[in-house]
């Protein structure tokens, strides 16, 4: 076992050696907390922690930081999204010390989608720093106890520091680098993008485990179902950075529209199934986009419940 | 130089339709060479008023000057004796322009012309493109002499983001991922492997978040 750095579980679970298993919630676009927990309630006995969307795809919604306290509350681990769009230097630490106070014990950091895509494009952007430095400003505010203006934290935040990785966004020849750049800078796990090219992905798993990078940090594959072949060419014509095969368009496009759910399921199983085989890969994050119900059967089908049990 | 776009007409008749004499001051400078607000610029848009204001039976007398550049002293002296002539100018150089016009001349409206975009290059002509934010302390020397605060829309210094698509950036697919071309240069200079170093956080004080800027300069000031 790893030597562990915080109290989160997903940290413990990961440093185990078992494979870990995240999924994710985007919060509701409205006040409700049951949008919430109700997702969360769907899949909480078949995930380790659950990453709340920062305002993704930058239309406006709760956010993050509330939707993990009601997740905290329920007693299931949240994971912190923070994109660093919307907030300065000043408001990042501020909400990572809010979080902290509620013993949140993981964060994602993210530059975050640019606002034009979603329903304020006139918006003003901040980016005063980004992912990357938002991952050093997290370590350093854990491991350090210091602001960044260097005085000293009290009660420094206890967090699991994670980020994103793109294998498939260009140039893909910096894929790895950009990685070797985040551990650098101090990231300790990574949810990749939605893998549907499994041979791209398994190439980048290729080029970072020669790197030695899968010691350093723990990867969990991204994987998310289609719902209907509508879906897979939307997600492959209009997504940036996403890669979705012609051969899996096919094959959602290839069964009458009533079976399509099922496929997509039955593709997200098959590629939890041969990727969990891969070197280097730690776990699997399920993002089921507005379709939380399914993360069960993924994860069962997938050969990965029940889930260890993990003394805190 | 300092890009800028010519301000719709009616937008400009807006501000001036009340006066009866008015002057159109180009610059001679930036807005010249983007065909915004130089001489031939003035020369049209002053047609195009006396025209409006004749069709709507109206007596307004427009004049038509351009300047060497609307932002030093000296130039700006030359309409000194005439500009009490008028009712309002209508500027047709950078925002810079204006301001520095209107604080010389505190009774006499001045109105902008054109929309300052931004700090940029002649790409071909009638293409203009953003190279700089005058961010206050450049980083070009770490980024392969390419801007990624100017030119990545999320001013990654760290970049690219996830959404780099064939070189292109996920906001517009006219537009160049700045990141995209960064590697691609430090390829071409043999130094890929400078993208691996981390470019600390920035200091934005320089910037325009640090407030107004100014530039003293002792051993040339008299």
């Amino acid at each position: 076992m790893k030597e562990i750095k915080t109290p989160s579980r997903l940290e413990k679970m990961l440093a185990s050696g078992h494979l870990a298993v995240t999924s994710e919630c985007g919060p509701p676009r409205g006040s409700d907390p049951e949008d919430i927990t109700k997702k969360a309630e769907l899949i909480r006995k078949h995930v380790d922690a659950i990453n709340i969307t920062d305002n993704q795809t930058s239309v406006t919604r709760l956010c993050s930081l509330a939707s993990c306290i009601h997740l905290k509350m329920m007693g299931i681990e949240p994971t912190l999204q923070m994109v660093t769009r919307d907030r300065n230097r000043i408001a990042l630490q501020s909400d990572i010390l809010g979080a902290a106070s509620f013993d949140i014990h993981n964060i994602l950091c993210l530059s975050g989608d640019h606002q034009v895509f979603g329903d304020c494009p006139n918006a003003q952007n901040v980016f005063d720093i980004d992912s990357m430095q938002l991952i050093q400003l997290v370590r350093l505010m854990r491991d350090e106890g210091n602001f960044l203006g260097g005085d000293e934290i009290k009660r420094p935040p206890r967090m699991f520091v994670g980020a994103a990785a793109n294998p498939f966004a260009d140039p893909f020849e910096i894929r790895v680098p950009r990685l070797a750049k985040k551990v650098a800078a101090g990231v300790e796990f990574i949810q990749t993008q939605c893998i549907y090219n499994l041979d791209k992905f398994e190439l980048w798993m290729k080029q970072l485990c020669d790197r030695g990078l899968h010691e350093k940090v723990y990867i969990l594959a991204g994987v998310t179902p289609f719902k209907s072949a509508g879906m897979a060419k939307y997600m492959k014509n209009r997504v940036p950075g996403m890669d979705v095969p012609d051969d899996v368009v096919k094959r959602m496009a290839g069964v009458p529209k009533e079976k399509q759910p099922e496929e997509g399921i039955n593709i997200c199983v098959e590629s939890i199934q041969r990727l969990k085989e891969l070197k280097g890969v730690s776990g699997f994050h399920i993002m089921a986009i507005e379709w939380e119900e399914k993360v069960p059967e993924i994860v069962e089908r997938g050969g990965l419940y029940p889930r260890p049990e993990i003394n805190d | 130089m300092i890009v800028a776009e010519k301000k719709p007409i009616e937008e400009i008749i807006e501000g001036i339709k009340d006066y009866q004499k008015i002057l159109i001051a180009g610059c001679n400078e930036c807005v010249t060479v983007c065909e915004a607000g130089g001489k031939k610029e003035v020369g049209i848009l002053a047609s195009a008023l006396r025209m409006y204001f004749m069709n709507q039976g109206k007596t307004v007398e427009i004049d038509e000057i351009t300047l060497e550049r609307q932002c030093d002293h000296e130039y700006l002296e030359e309409i000194r004796d005439s500009i009490d002539k008028y009712d309002a100018v209508v500027s047709l150089a950078c925002g810079v322009g204006v301001q520095f016009m209107a604080e010389k001349y505190p009774r006499v409206p001045i109105y902008p012309g054109v929309n300052t975009r931004f700090m940029g290059v002649t790409e071909e002509r009638g293409v203009w493109t953003e190279r700089c934010q005058a961010c206050g302390e450049c980083i070009l020397a770490k980024t392969a002499s390419i801007c990624p605060i100017s030119r990545c829309a999320k001013r990654l210094l760290n970049g690219p983001c996830g959404g780099s698509t064939n070189g292109k950036c996920e906001i517009n697919k006219d537009l160049d991922c700045a990141w995209q071309l960064i590697i691609d240069r430090l390829k071409a200079l043999g130094k890929l492997e400078d993208y691996e170093k981390l470019i600390p956080i920035k200091d934005w004080s320089k910037d325009r978040a640090g407030g107004p800027r100014k530039v003293v300069r002792e051993d040339v000031r008299q």
